[in-house]
């Protein structure tokens, strides 16, 4: 019997357990940040071009929806860096076993959590 | 004279050990820019702008957007190589991709230096 190939699965039925959890957010956090290069380019500009543009970075970042996108980029930055350290740990062998990638998993969620919340706390 | 091979680009292990080498990079400019610039005696404009004129700092930022260039080349070639089945949209989003990436690289320098 020929199994039909390729096979597409359905995405919302699918539970995903932490790692993958950790892994899709990997990917996305990765989109994301690449989607707001320009963003984050133009207030890098901003802050550097003059005194005066300093003065107009600042007064757009006191707003509170700027807040708001910032420290989700800082989320989605974190997030990235914190399951990309596990990334290298796992090609290097480490934390392999079931019990310790989920482990794993779970810590990058927390710290890169507390981290933003560090950061935002400090934006804020 | 060289050998090509027909099928298979062969960039999968090279791409793979790109990926890291500039994620390491990128991950301890991250932890040492953080920290300089916590250490900045105040946050004005002035202080600001001559953290990024100095040398050492600027040329590092210069080869840590180039990491992330590269990085975000790999990763988002990635994303469009698992999700658009279209080769033509593909090869355009790839090209589109690319042009982004240089443009942003341009921008960046020209802040760096101008600055």
């Amino acid at each position: 019997m020929v199994k039909p190939r390729p096979k597409y699965l359905n995405l919302f039925q699918i539970r995903l357990p932490i790692p993958g959890i950790v892994s899709i957010m990997h990917r996305v956090s990765g989109g994301v940040l690449f989607l707001f290069i320009p963003f984050l380019l133009t207030l890098f500009e901003m802050s550097l071009e003059s005194a005066q543009t300093f003065a107009r970075f600042k007064t757009v970042m006191s707003h509170w929806m700027f807040k708001l996108i910032v420290i989700g980029l800082v989320w989605a930055y974190l997030h990235h860096l914190c399951a990309g350290i596990r990334h290298l740990a796992l090609d290097l062998d480490y934390g392999t076993e079931l019990a310790s990638a989920r482990a794993s998993s779970n810590l990058v969620l927390v710290v890169s959590i507390v981290l933003t919340a560090v950061a935002g706390v400090l934006i804020w | 004279m060289v050998k090509r091979e027909v099928v298979g680009a062969h960039y999968g292990l090279r791409d793979w050990l790109a990926q890291r080498i500039t994620a390491v990079v990128m991950v301890v400019y991250t932890a040492v820019i953080l920290s300089v610039v916590a250490g900045l005696p105040r946050m004005d404009y002035w202080q600001w702008k001559v953290l990024w004129q100095t040398p050492v700092v600027r040329y590092a930022t210069v080869l840590v957007i180039l990491c992330l260039l590269f990085h975000t080349w790999i990763g988002v070639r990635n994303i469009f190589m698992d999700y658009i089945k279209d080769p033509a949209l593909r090869l355009a989003l790839y090209v589109l991709t690319i042009g982004a990436l240089v443009w942003y690289g341009v921008w960046s320098f020209r802040i760096l230096w101008s600055a």
